[in-house]
């Protein structure tokens, strides 16, 4: 009996290990052809690269030098850092306000938010990146605008589900001790808001960092502002011969970044994603 | 309380609603106008009537569409969910090294759909160059290879779903299965599926609503091709939008639709999930 369970449990990790080599096998063969010669890489994908058909950091030179990748990446970081930002700050301070404060603009205003979360992006395209040019949002910091507008749904749905579980009394006493509202929201409020914070940021941090249509629309390729997305899409999409050699390159350079940030913060990402998954 | 917090209405709540305006509240009322006009920009629209959507249904590429979808979903929906269940069980049975495979599964998730569609492409091409083809040679390898990106995608998400789930089944009632001489695949489905069943909802809606709005993978992996057999929704009304001129009004319509389908989709999750927590 306990022989058979234990034969059990070999078998399983078995299964598992295989299933990990067939999950990773995407990554490494990227890896594996981004150190290869442009021509081998279609004649050739499954070859390891040795001899002639490895080139070193040649694929790596020239993706990054055709597309501008570190420039990408900066404003990568840059867009989503400060969009995440305003995310967190405006969107908790407008859930505390109209879960607290009850009048029917509050309702009507938390219904609002609610609703646009359903809506995909599809619906507003091409009004917003309209809107977005007549308002001169074609811009990095315009970015962090329009990423506050069509993320408040979520954040604001997610931070008003917290604050209404919060006792009142809290902020009452706050008050009656003379803290204006803003003193007592940073000072009380935000604090405990603390676990739903890092789930709201983790959830818009992946959408924005990883989101192509908004900054194609919106910035374009003929900017200097591309995003990782759309530098790469640039890379593929634009007409002539196809660069595989650059492509693969640029593929492991968009992915690392990805992988570090997953590791460092494993635990509130997976924690985050189960949040955000069971309320919206 | 109220009443001083209402004194502080523009510093809480004006920041999220001029950018939820924006990116949210204008595009989408315009949108919904626009969709009745025939138009260029957004400033010189002429209304039309029902002309839009009528032209819209008669569209073949948009009907094709919208079948490429349903068809992708209805096989999606199967294999992701079987998997990331299967997975899930095998994750909760304490076996070691239980985390690294969960991080392993999960991490593709992480990686952005264009990044993602690249990748695919290049692998499945790589195999396909085997027998003499490429995935644009027919549509029935786009369509297979959109359902194996898809699954890599949302296998690990909806697995962690899942784990949460088998987590929070009591040990005493599969310990009073097991008393009563219940057999494994007894206890599965007979109790363990049953207490899960708010996860299962959750995780159908998922992957169905996320299998509608695909657009990222489905523009990097085939744009469509070959001849827009492989175009998803989102695809299809981008297309209208930007690479045909004068079809921006049944693009809006093809968008308002879309907008209905995704809602009503929402809508039917939301019905379900409230009869679910009233009998429990």
């Amino acid at each position: 009996m306990m022989r058979t369970k234990k034969m059990q449990k070999a078998l399983l990790i078995a299964l598992l290990c295989g299933l990990v080599v067939v999950f990773l096998t995407p990554i490494f063969f990227v890896l594996m052809n981004s150190f290869k010669g442009k021509l081998y890489i279609s004649d050739n994908p499954f070859a390891w690269p040795t001899g002639d058909m490895y080139v070193g950091l040649e694929n790596y030179i020239e993706g990054i030098d055709k597309t501008g990748f570190f420039s990408a990446f900066g404003w990568t970081t840059f867009i989503t850092v400060f969009s995440v930002l305003a995310i967190v700050l405006f969107t908790s301070m407008t859930a505390w306000y109209i879960t607290r404060v009850k009048t029917k603009t509050s309702e009507i205003l938390y219904y609002a938010f609610v609703f646009s979360m359903v809506v995909p992006f599809q619906m507003i395209m091409f009004t917003m990146s309209k809107l977005a040019d007549m308002l001169k949002l074609n811009n990095p910091l315009g970015m962090v605008v329009l990423y506050l507008g069509f993320g408040a749904g979520l954040s604001v749905f997610m931070f008003c589900g917290f604050v209404k579980g919060i006792p009142y009394e809290i902020e009452e006493a706050a008050m009656i001790d003379g803290c204006n509202p803003l003193v007592t929201f940073f000072n009380v409020v935000f604090p405990i808001l603390k676990p739903t914070v890092i789930t709201v940021a983790i959830l818009n941090a992946m959408w924005i960092w990883n989101d192509y249509l908004l900054p194609y629309l919106v910035i374009g390729v003929s900017t200097p502002y591309k995003t990782i997305p759309v530098a790469v899409q640039y890379l593929m999409g634009s007409y002539g011969a196809k660069d595989y050699g650059s492509l693969m390159a640029l593929l492991v350079l968009s992915i690392i970044p990805i992988i570090v940030f997953y590791l460092t913060c494993q635990k509130y990402i997976i924690e985050g994603v189960v949040a955000g998954a069971v309320k919206g | 309380m109220e009443k001083t917090m209402k004194k502080y209405f523009a510093v809480f709540v004006l920041p999220t609603l001029i950018a939820f305006f924006i990116a949210f509240v204008i595009p989408f009322v315009m949108g919904l106008y626009l969709s009745f006009c025939e138009f260029s920009t957004v400033t010189n629209a002429t209304f039309v009537g029902f002309s839009n959507y009528i032209k819209a249904f008669s569209n073949k590429d948009f009907l094709n569409a919208l079948w490429f979808t349903v068809k992708f979903a209805a096989v999606a929906i199967v294999t992701i969910n079987v998997f990331a269940f299967l997975l899930a069980l095998m994750l909760t049975q304490k076996l070691p090294g239980t985390n690294l495979f969960r991080t392993v599964f999960f991490m593709p998730n992480l990686i952005g759909g264009i990044v993602l569609g690249y990748i695919w492409q290049s692998m499945i091409n790589g195999v396909l160059s085997g027998f003499g083809v490429t995935m644009l040679l027919d549509a029935k390898y786009g369509y297979w290879g959109l359902i194996i990106l898809m699954s890599w995608q949302m296998i690990g998400y909806i697995m962690i779903i899942y784990i949460a789930g088998l987590q929070n089944v009591p040990t005493d009632v599969l310990e009073a299965a097991k008393i009563d001489g219940a057999s494994r695949v007894q206890t599965l489905f007979r109790v363990t599926i049953p207490m899960i069943m708010p996860s299962i909802t959750i995780c159908l809606f998922l992957t169905i609503s996320n299998s509608f709005k695909m657009f990222d993978q489905n523009l990097a992996l085939t744009g469509g091709g070959p001849s827009n057999k492989t175009t998803m929704l989102a695809l299809d009304i981008y297309k209208t939008f930007y690479d045909k001129v004068g079809f921006e009004g049944v693009g809006q319509a093809k968008a308002v639709v879309f907008f209905v389908i995704v809602t009503g989709i929402a809508m039917a999750q939301l019905v379900l999930t409230r009869r679910k927590e009233v009998e429990g």
